[in-house]
């Protein structure tokens, strides 16, 4: 299945991916990282298409994007 | 499974020094990209300008030089100049084109000079700490227009876009944004393209990206970026304003 | 012929271009502005045969930032202007010293302040020769005072500024710049100097290089500071330039630059026709000022008459430099008028 990888420390917790991810799959975690930030976390319910949308919208390429051919 | 989304090659693996929601991070690496498609890391050269955009050189994988605050466009022009060879971008914010080096933006242009301008629209002054720009919009609070800008006083926001469009020596002009999505992908092609006539020596390429400032606009990061479509688009329109098909001088 | 080389009739301005040009300099940005214009006008016809690049910017700070750009890829490249113009690009000149970019500025000094006149003056001596932008920092400033000097200067200011990595600035004046004297257009020979592995030439097979003044870091800028500082300590040891004529059995001695040097040789000479022991010391570097040269004159020489096309700038240098016992004394004439040598030889007289 195709997955995500939320580098944590480099989240800023800015929630733009929460936002524009088509299957509403991120959301603000409950816990901070070193610099404070409450990083998101990815709800994987399977349903990732691979469509790297998360990655290209966030300002701190925090999330790599692998895709099921 | 294939990665298919990961940190360009040219954007060293260092973290960003951008508040939380800004959308300079996203521009570095629209150009990061277009650097690595075009495979040009080896022979472009950066000219930092003064703003929030300063810190390029510890962020992109090229040579960077940093130019006085306003004078970016005429520095990137000294360096094109001097080594033809070279691919020469700067980022430079509404401050540093649209107030103090406005002069020496329009004369780039005009002078068809053969280097990309990004020019980072926040309608701000983020790095000094939130007064009015040149594209601070009418009515809007900051640290120098308390009571909201107001035009007998402070003039109007600037559409430098459609300014640079009507300069002859513009090849190509666009104002995108990265508020959403597809704004994004819009904005993704059009600073590739930007580089492509570049990269063609087809001289002056200028793309305008509407961005957020929510620490500045005092707004959280989703705010801010509802706020850049809600009232930055309606008064800057996006599109591609100009584009020089075939270079008038080959 | 001289050795080889022709006796050409030439103005100073298009010396100073033929230097640059004769340096390996094949780029230029400037701005037109009365009394250097020649040298825009000689490097526009000139520059693009040879493959160089003439670009007349919209003002001189986009100039000074043109040159900028230019100067960190290795390239030699110059621009000229006149004193106003000089003063919009004090700015950019701070970049440079604080960047360690090497650059050549010529001033063809005009009289000031504000829009003052395009006459000769050398009102500009401060500003040139204590860094004149923001910052600490100097830039290396040669004083022609003939056509001959306009040439031969111009290409040392261009191995002076490689050699050290900092701005070095011709200053000139309209009187030399206008007025055409006999030129021998001999290429220096090169000096050997340390390749540019600074420039930014696109990071291939190397790691990025990073050419700005900005240093955030704790303690970074005070290390800048002191390194730009060993830079200057090491420009007087090493680059002082003078000339004395009569300076040996002298007991009154005229201390003068430039076009002022040439009226008080003048006025020296006619002195020394009434009997007057009287020297000229001329200093060609104001900076690194030649403080050490004055001083050992002083030892015998206890007066001393500074003759400036100001009110009074390069005096203060002057009495910084002689024994504490030796007498400066100053004449002036603040721009618009040039003293005849008879004037200074008036004051001569008064003191000797």
């Amino acid at each position: 299945m195709s997955k995500i990888e939320i580098d944590k420390e480099r989240c800023k917790g800015c929630a733009l991916c929460t936002v524009s991810c088509p299957k509403e799959q991120i959301r603000i975690g409950k816990e901070i990282n070193r610099q404070g930030y409450f990083y998101v976390v990815w709800d994987d319910n399977g349903s990732c298409t691979g469509c790297a949308i998360c990655g290209e919208i966030c300002p701190d390429v925090a999330i790599k994007v692998w895709k099921d051919k | 499974m294939e990665l298919v989304f990961k940190r360009p090659e040219c954007l060293i693996d260092v973290p960003f020094h951008f508040c939380p929601g800004c959308h300079h991070g996203i521009a570095h690496r629209l150009v990061a990209e277009a650097i690595d498609h075009f495979k040009i890391r080896e022979k472009t050269i950066g000219v930092a300008s003064v703003g929030c955009s300063v810190f390029m050189y510890d962020y992109f994988n090229i040579d960077v030089l940093e130019a006085p605050h306003g004078r970016a466009s005429a520095v990137a022009s000294g360096v094109k100049r001097a080594k033809k060879d070279a691919i020469v971008f700067t980022i430079q914010g509404d401050g540093d084109l649209g107030a103090i080096g406005i002069a020496e933006g329009i004369h780039t242009a005009n002078r068809g000079e053969n280097i990309t301008l990004i020019f980072a629209n926040n309608g701000i002054y983020g790095m000094t700490g939130g007064q009015m720009a040149p594209t601070t919009l009418l009515g809007q609070k900051t640290t120098t227009s308390p009571y909201g800008r107001d035009f007998t006083y402070d003039g109007y926001p600037i559409r430098m876009a459609e300014m640079m469009a009507t300069l002859e020596g513009s090849a190509f002009v666009a104002r995108v944004a990265v508020n959403n999505p597809g704004n994004l992908m819009k904005a993704k092609k059009a600073v590739r393209k930007a580089f492509q006539m570049q990269v063609e020596e087809m001289g002056f390429s200028f793309v305008e990206i509407l961005m957020s400032c929510p620490t500045n606009w005092g707004l959280s990061s989703l705010e801010a970026n509802r706020r850049v479509g809600e009232e930055m688009i309606p008064y800057f329109p996006l599109g591609i304003l100009k584009e020089r098909k075939m270079a008038d001088y080959l | 012929m001289n050795n080889g080389f022709e006796k050409i009739l030439v103005r100073g301005n298009e010396a100073v271009a033929m230097g640059a040009i004769d340096a390996g300099c094949l780029l230029f940005f400037g701005y037109p502005i009365t009394p250097q214009n020649e040298i825009p006008e000689y490097l526009s016809k000139h520059l693009p045969p040879l493959g160089g690049e003439f670009i007349q910017a919209e003002s001189e700070i986009a100039s000074i930032n043109l040159l900028l750009g230019a100067s960190a890829t290795g390239a030699r490249a110059m621009s000229s202007s006149s004193s106003p113009g000089i003063s919009l690009m004090q700015e950019g000149l701070s970049y440079m010293a604080g960047s360690e970019l090497p650059v050549v500025i010529v001033n063809i000094s005009r009289s000031g302040p504000g829009l003052g006149g395009i006459s000769a003056s050398q009102g500009d001596y401060f500003q040139a020769t204590r860094g004149g932008g923001h910052g600490d920092y100097r830039m290396i400033v040669l004083a022609p005072s003939t056509v001959q000097e306009m040439y031969d200067l111009t290409c040392l200011a261009f191995d002076l500024s490689d050699k050290y990595r900092n701005p070095a600035m011709i200053l000139g004046d309209a009187l030399i710049g206008q007025m055409k004297e006999p030129l021998i257009r001999q290429k220096p020979e090169k000096m050997d100097l340390p390749p540019k592995d600074w420039a930014l030439t696109g990071a291939r097979g190397r790691k990025p290089n990073k050419i700005k003044s900005l240093y955030l870091q704790e303690g970074e800028l005070t290390e800048h500071n002191w390194k730009l500082y060993q830079k200057y300590e090491r420009m007087k040891k090493e680059e002082v330039r003078f000339e004395t004529v009569n300076a040996e059995d002298a007991r009154f001695v005229i201390v003068a630059f430039g076009s002022m040097a040439r009226v008080s040789k003048t006025a020296m000479e006619m002195a020394r026709e009434e009997g007057m022991k009287v020297g000229l010391f001329r200093p060609i570097t104001l900076f690194p000022y030649p403080e050490k040269g004055l001083h050992d004159i002083s030892k015998q020489v206890k007066k001393f008459l500074t003759v400036e096309l100001n009110t009074g700038q390069m005096v203060e240098d002057v009495k910084l430099s002689v024994d504490r016992d030796a007498q400066v004394y100053f004449y002036g004439k603040p721009p618009g008028a040039l003293p005849p040598p008879e004037e200074i030889l008036e004051e001569i007289k008064k003191y000797y």
